[in-house]
């Protein structure tokens, strides 16, 4: 991995690979892609995302051919692909049914573009071989498509649409039909593949969890608009709008009116006694930490015959034995500051605005909220796993008293469904680092929800 | 396994009695020595003889023959053509008229087919003869190939053609390089439908031929109505067992090529 991040959509000298401009489909009455405008860079995986019929399969047979848009245009490499039927453009596409020809060998289905394109013999063996290859299909080159396993199939598909060496390959659900697990290791694989090949990737998924992990852009799609198209990273903690917020992963959306903060005014008085309150306990950490860190400072030391050893022998060639431990370079001074400034809870970030989300309730403290909202109807979306879930009440800059209604178990989590005091159910994840026996909040347990004053994304209407 | 029981056993004799009865009796007849077709007067291929020597019913079995194969090519060509157009062309005006003129000639009875195509050729002049037999029995086993074929094209995944054009081939190329070789099967049977079909029919050939070309169906109908002669059973037994042996030949071929592809599948799960 190189150091400087690949993000070419923030560059404003790079060039795209597509653009749509104010793109518009059409069938009958309905449509399908509304006056979309949008570019896909070279070497991106660009994921289109949402849920059927959203527009973006249709998206996707516009760039490979099969349909036409209603209006405006697509560029390919600053080319208006418009004129060019779906064998004369260099795109490939990878079916969702993967589409393998059943009369054909796995090894004369990846060379039927090949062949189509009149290269020779021996050129269109060696690209076969080194499709295989980067496949790992070797072995299977004779098959015919129904002898081979579903995962294998996928990858003859694969290796089918990368043949020709495409400017861009699209990809129709390429995993759906592979069980959890190989749908899984193929999303790396597909990853690898891409890295090595330098091919651009647009890919058409309702997977969310997919288009995170292999995208470098996902482009959250509805009713035939794009409302967001960002980096994994800024579509999961920064979405835009409460579409976004819903659609990909787990959230809870608190309605409320915004109000400015005034500023540190309110910081002082917000828990006084959380702070004394804090002290004591972080005393307490230090002391349970001492013993830690002296076990530590001890080296262990050569018994005689290895210092005879030592001395005799290998002084010569590792030089002389290091006594004091090898320690880490000390903080910087401003290191060592953000450090403190993170490590403390009760200091709660000025600004921001607060939300009336309740009647008789505390306002919920957001400092990341815009000022200028102050007055309108907002919603805060907070990630079930940035809330925390304790029977006492915590020192944080949000807590709110409710009742555990239901646990839903997953294995390595824990979802707590919590009724807040005015019936809004809000789901907590935590990480289950303890065995089923040892949690202490159950049913029916009244509990704190608790979250920093940084937690949440204010979006408004 | 189950034994037969009695009513099984009954049943199975009355039933295979009821179809094969006949064509027994015909068969045997064959290998009589008399020239009466009911007294029994000893076995003799004599009449197998003689009707080698028949040149009207060679005569005959040669233009059947050549109007069979080629009213079933240009049937199955024409049949496949209004099949993709109908299942592939989505919703055009007048869709279902004429997907429902296409299997209008499956129900309608011969005699009228027969009856028009007459009037038909008589009207522009063409001479009745071969030709006409052809264009008459292209015309109605058209209709039976176009059903067989757009019953499996309706099956037809059609990102196997899209695939073929993404990877770069023209709209012909995709049909011939990738529809034609996977609905082969479909169009075979339709085409082997079509021969039968043209092979023993009687009614519309009877109105479409002419003095010049006659079917053997036509030649033993009317050979008949001068009397039952042995040499026409022996022509039966011919035909009997051409067919059977065809039958027979295509359903091995068949069962062999799905264990084929059994063994095959069976060798993929324990890769």
């Amino acid at each position: 991995m190189s150091q400087i991040a690949f993000e070419p959509w923030n560059d404003p000298n790079a060039k795209p690979l597509i653009q749509f401009k104010n793109v518009t489909k059409r069938f009958g009455e309905f449509v399908a892609i509304d006056n979309q405008s949008f570019d896909i860079y070279e070497k991106e995986f660009f994921a289109l995302l949402g849920p059927s019929g959203c527009g973006k399969t249709t998206m996707m047979r516009m760039l490979a051919g099969f349909e036409a848009p209603t209006e405006g245009t697509i560029l390919l490499g600053g080319q208006d692909i418009a004129p060019f039927p779906p064998n004369k453009r260099a795109v490939n596409m990878m079916f969702q049914s993967y589409a393998l020809f059943p009369h054909l060998s796995v090894w004369d289905n990846i060379a039927f573009g090949l062949k189509r394109d009149g290269k020779s013999k021996d050129q269109i063996a060696a690209r076969v071989e080194e499709m295989l290859k980067l496949t790992r299909l070797e072995q299977f080159a004779r098959r015919k498509p129904h002898q081979i396993s579903g995962g294998q199939r996928q990858r003859v598909a694969l290796a089918r649409s990368l043949a020709k060496a495409p400017k861009l390959l699209l990809l129709d659900e390429p995993l759906g039909a592979l069980d959890a697990k190989l749908r899984q290791a193929t999303q790396f694989e597909l990853m690898d593949i891409q890295e090595k090949t330098g091919t651009t990737f647009v890919i058409v998924t309702h997977d969310q969890e997919e288009a995170m992990t292999v995208a470098s852009r996902v482009a959250v799609m509805d009713n035939g608009k794009i409302i967001q198209a960002d980096t994994p990273q800024v579509i999961y903690e920064a979405p835009a709008s409460r579409y976004v917020a819903d659609f990909i992963g787990d959230v809870n959306l608190i309605d409320g009116v915004a109000e400015a903060r005034k500023g540190a005014q309110e910081t002082a008085p917000a828990e006084p006694e959380a702070a004394k309150q804090a002290e004591p306990e972080a005393a307490k950490l230090s002391e349970h930490e001492a013993p830690a860190a002296a076990s530590e400072r001890r080296v262990p030391q050569p018994n005689a015959r290895g210092k005879w050893l030592h001395d005799k022998l290998f002084r010569y060639i590792l030089g002389a034995r290091e006594d004091a431990p090898k320690q880490l370079p000390p903080p910087t001074p401003g290191e060592s500051e953000a450090a403190a400034t993170a490590s403390r809870p009760d200091v709660i970030a000025p600004g921001g605005i607060t939300i009336h989300w309740a009647e008789g309730q505390p306002p919920l403290i957001v400092s990341n909220g815009d000022p200028a909202l102050a007055g309108q109807r907002v919603t805060l979306a907070l990630r079930p796993e940035k809330l925390g879930i304790s029977k006492d009440r915590p020192e944080s800059a949000n807590a709110l008293k409710g009742k555990v209604i239901d646990i839903a178990y997953l294995g390595n989590l824990s979802t707590y469904h919590v009724e807040l005091a005015n019936g809004l159910m809000v789901k907590a994840q935590l990480a289950n680092t303890r065995r089923v026996a040892q949690r202490d909040i159950t049913w029916e347990d009244e509990v704190w929800i608790s979250f920093r004053e940084t937690a949440g994304v204010v979006l408004s209407e | 396994m189950r034994r037969l029981t009695w009513f099984n056993a009954t049943s199975l004799t009355l039933g295979f009695a009821f179809l094969y009865l006949p064509m027994l009796i015909l068969i045997v007849y064959s290998f009589n020595e008399s020239k009466l077709v009911t007294v029994w007067a000893g076995f003799s291929t004599k009449w197998y003889g003689t009707l080698i020597q028949n040149d009207a019913f060679l005569d005959a079995a040669w233009v059947t023959l050549q109007v069979a194969v080629v009213s079933s090519t240009i049937a199955t060509v024409l049949g496949t053509m209004a099949a993709l157009v109908l299942v592939r062309a989505g919703r055009f005006y007048g869709r279902t008229l004429f997907s429902g003129m296409i299997y209008a000639p499956l129900v309608m009875p011969e005699v009228i087919t027969g009856l028009s195509l007459l009037l038909l050729f008589i009207g522009i002049g063409l001479d009745r003869g071969i030709l006409t037999i052809i264009l008459a029995h292209t015309t109605f086993s058209m209709a039976f190939v176009s059903v067989v074929v757009s019953s499996r094209l309706v099956t037809f995944d059609r990102s196997l053609e899209e695939a073929a054009l993404d990877l770069g081939c023209s709209h012909f190329d995709a049909f011939r390089l990738v529809t034609l070789p996977i609905i082969a099967p479909a169009v075979i049977s339709g085409w082997l439908l079509a021969f039968t079909l043209s092979l023993d029919d009687l009614v519309i050939a009877s109105f479409t031929a002419g003095p010049s070309a006659t079917t053997l169906p036509i030649k033993i109908w009317s050979s008949i109505r001068l009397g039952v002669s042995p040499e026409i059973n022996a022509l039966s037994t011919i035909m009997i067992a051409i067919v059977a042996v065809g039958v027979i030949t295509a359903s091995l071929i068949t069962k062999r090529a799905s264990l084929r592809q059994q063994a095959d599948e069976r060798a993929a799960v324990h890769v």
